[in-house]
């Protein structure tokens, strides 16, 4: 793609989201999408994360653990500290970065399914952890925290205070699509860099990464960093929205989740996470109709996409191109 | 103490039972099987139906438990797994199906056998009284079955045909196929009899605990983490982490019992500086 038709279907994306679609929800009247579209967008943000570990050729199933600290961590602060909830946005994704260096200095070490199963590990321990930790009030959890309050800069509001907004549930959308775009682009940056090209290679054969001069243990570090801060951002967002936090917020299956979301977009595109997840999340609703069979027939067509498309639904694209 | 070592020793053979279908589907496929803990599940509920409800003999119950499981591992490995590894780029694929058949078999149990706690009359009555220990006639008989399975399954990979193809393909898959061995079939078999073991385990836990819909997710995680501290792939190691972390698990609930409810989360940080120092656990390839 040239850079102007990237632009052209940045801008094209923008529009449909920011403008269209809450359109159509107000003329359709189904404000209950909006929540629903909101958490793509956050669930997006950290399957993001997910997959930039798979781009390295890690399998990250931790990254509810660090959703949970983020969202704990933003929680503490607003609630115990009074600290606006817009500055502990990068505090709780910074503090999960900083969280992720001293965990993944030595479990990165760890390969294929070993490390796999350490992050398994490390979405229970922060379960765990919240239970048992006095500061985050064990399974009872945090609840009523605050809206986020309004944000200027230069004077400008850039956000306006939420609790005096007619519809914050538009507005929460809103600022989640563009986090979310911002988050992508910066992802999208990443991986057409030369440091993307290094990932590539570390996903490959690191051993051979390294006898040509890749700092191995240096950028996976970094990577995982990245991919936490993603999972952390994800996660202090979706505490402001639902304005509680438990130890049972993220679990293994949510950990599994954005694991999948990656899987069904395909582990090979960028925006495949985006595309995973709006699926996952709007077909688990709509099979909400179905009652009892709702999980038989999702897991069903869970294994149907896998056995037909194993690459991702993204690979689909790539096989017309083949073609023709 | 004895009292602790007793139940550490007896859970410690359930568990390494567990791990040892867990370890052996991941030795020969590459596969990280997320459905363990449901099949093991699933096989508790077969086991339930036949003896508790039908009133056949425990044993026919428990074969029952393996023999349908071993069906259903083998039908999954020939239509899915094996479609899906030949047809995916990445071999990572895998796990997104194995987590879609975990999904897969919870609808399914929960459809048939409801959400209740499930349990059986006892095997056997009675209670073992010594001076230090105090052990129910039935786990001893459960924790001897469990050891005699362990055993069983030993001796068939050491000297039976199948066992042997099955330790050259978990050795070197291209070497073993080369030599003559038909990797698909056997591929097939240990998927099987790796389901069958979680089938058998799950019948025979039935006994003790019971069984409800719920626990799959888990049983599957603990049998992670049996095959993380002996080692992904290996025979040996399995049994080690099963009565390792049955050890730890009694050991861990009657000490740390004064400091509320935190064993797992000491076994868990124990784990992750264990796996520091050691990636590939107890005797594990040092490969992943």
């Amino acid at each position: 793609m040239s850079s102007t038709s990237k632009l052209f279907s940045a801008l094209a994306f923008l529009l449909v989201t920011l403008v269209a679609v809450p359109w159509l929800i107000t003329v359709t009247r189904r404000l209950d999408l909006y929540y629903t579209l909101t958490s793509v967008a956050l669930l997006a943000i950290a399957s993001g994360g997910v997959w930039l570990t798979f781009y390295i050729g890690r399998i990250n199933i931790g990254q509810a653990a660090f959703a949970l600290m983020g969202g704990y961590v933003s929680a503490i602060l607003v609630v115990t500290y009074g600290v606006p909830f817009w500055l502990t946005l990068p505090l709780a994704g910074l503090f999960c970065a900083v969280a992720s260096i001293l965990i993944g200095l030595p479990i990165l070490r760890l390969r294929g399914v070993y490390f796999a199963m350490v992050t398994l590990v490390l979405t229970e321990v922060a379960r765990l952890l919240a239970l048992a930790l006095p500061v985050t009030n064990g399974a009872k959890g945090l609840v009523n925290i605050p809206l986020p309050g309004s944000t200027t800069l230069f004077g400008v509001t850039l956000i306006p205070d939420f609790a005096t907004l007619a519809n914050p549930r538009l507005t929460f959308y809103l600022i989640s699509v563009v986090l979310m775009v911002i988050c992508y682009a910066g992802l999208y940056r990443l991986v057409h860099s030369r440091v993307g090209r290094l990932c590539l290679s570390l996903q490959q054969n690191e051993e051979l990464a390294s006898s040509i001069g890749v700092n191995v243990a240096y950028l996976r570090v970094v990577i995982y960093a990245v991919s936490s801060l993603l999972g952390g951002l994800g996660g202090a967002m979706f505490v402001a929205i639902s304005q509680s936090i438990y130890p049972s917020s993220f679990t293994i299956t949510d950990s599994i989740n954005f694991m999948l979301n990656c899987f069904l977009g395909g582990l090979g595109y960028v925006f495949g996470p985006i595309l995973g997840t709006f699926l996952l999340y709007f077909g688990w609703d709509l099979l909400f109709q179905t009652g009892r069979l709702q999980l038989l027939i999702f897991s069903s067509v869970l294994i149907a996409l896998m056995l037909i498309l194993p690459n991702g639904l993204l690979s689909l694209r790539l096989f017309r191109r083949s073609k023709g | 103490m004895a009292q602790v070592i007793a139940n550490g020793v007896y859970l410690g053979a359930q568990y390494a039972l567990i791990a040892l279908g867990l370890t052996l589907i991941f030795a020969l496929m590459n596969v990280l099987n997320f459905a363990h803990g449901q099949m093991y599940v699933l096989g508790g509920f077969i086991t339930y139906t036949a003896y508790g409800q039908l009133g056949l003999p425990f044993i026919v119950a428990l074969l029952a438990s393996g023999v349908t499981l071993g069906v259903i591992g083998a039908l999954i490995e020939k239509l899915l797994f094996r479609t899906v590894i030949r047809r995916s780029v990445r071999e990572e694929s895998t796990m997104l199906l194995a987590a879609a058949v975990a999904y897969f078999l919870d609808a399914v149990i929960l459809l048939l056998f409801g959400e209740k706690q499930r349990g059986v009359p006892k095997i056997v009555n009675g209670v073992f009284v010594s001076d230090a220990l105090i052990m129910p006639y039935d786990r001893l008989l459960i924790g001897a079955l469990a050891v005699l399975f362990i055993g069983a399954f030993m001796l068939f990979m050491q000297f039976s045909k199948p066992g042997r193809a099955m330790r050259a393909l978990a050795q070197d898959r291209v070497a073993a196929q080369l030599m003559g061995v038909r990797v698909d079939r056997y591929s097939m078999i240990g998927f099987a009899l790796g389901a069958m073991l979680a089938g058998v385990v799950g019948g025979l836990l039935v006994a003790i605990t019971g069984v409800n819909s719920g626990i799959g997710g888990p049983i599957s995680i603990k049998a992670f983490l049996m095959v993380m501290i002996g080692g992904a792939g290996v025979v040996g190691g399995a049994i080690a982490g099963g009565f390792i972390l049955g050890m730890i698990e009694s050991v861990g609930l009657s000490v740390l019992h004064a400091y509320g409810d935190i064993t797992y989360l000491v076994i868990f940080a124990a784990l992750m500086v264990f796996l520091s120092i050691r990636p590939n656990g107890l005797m594990g390839k040092p490969w992943g």
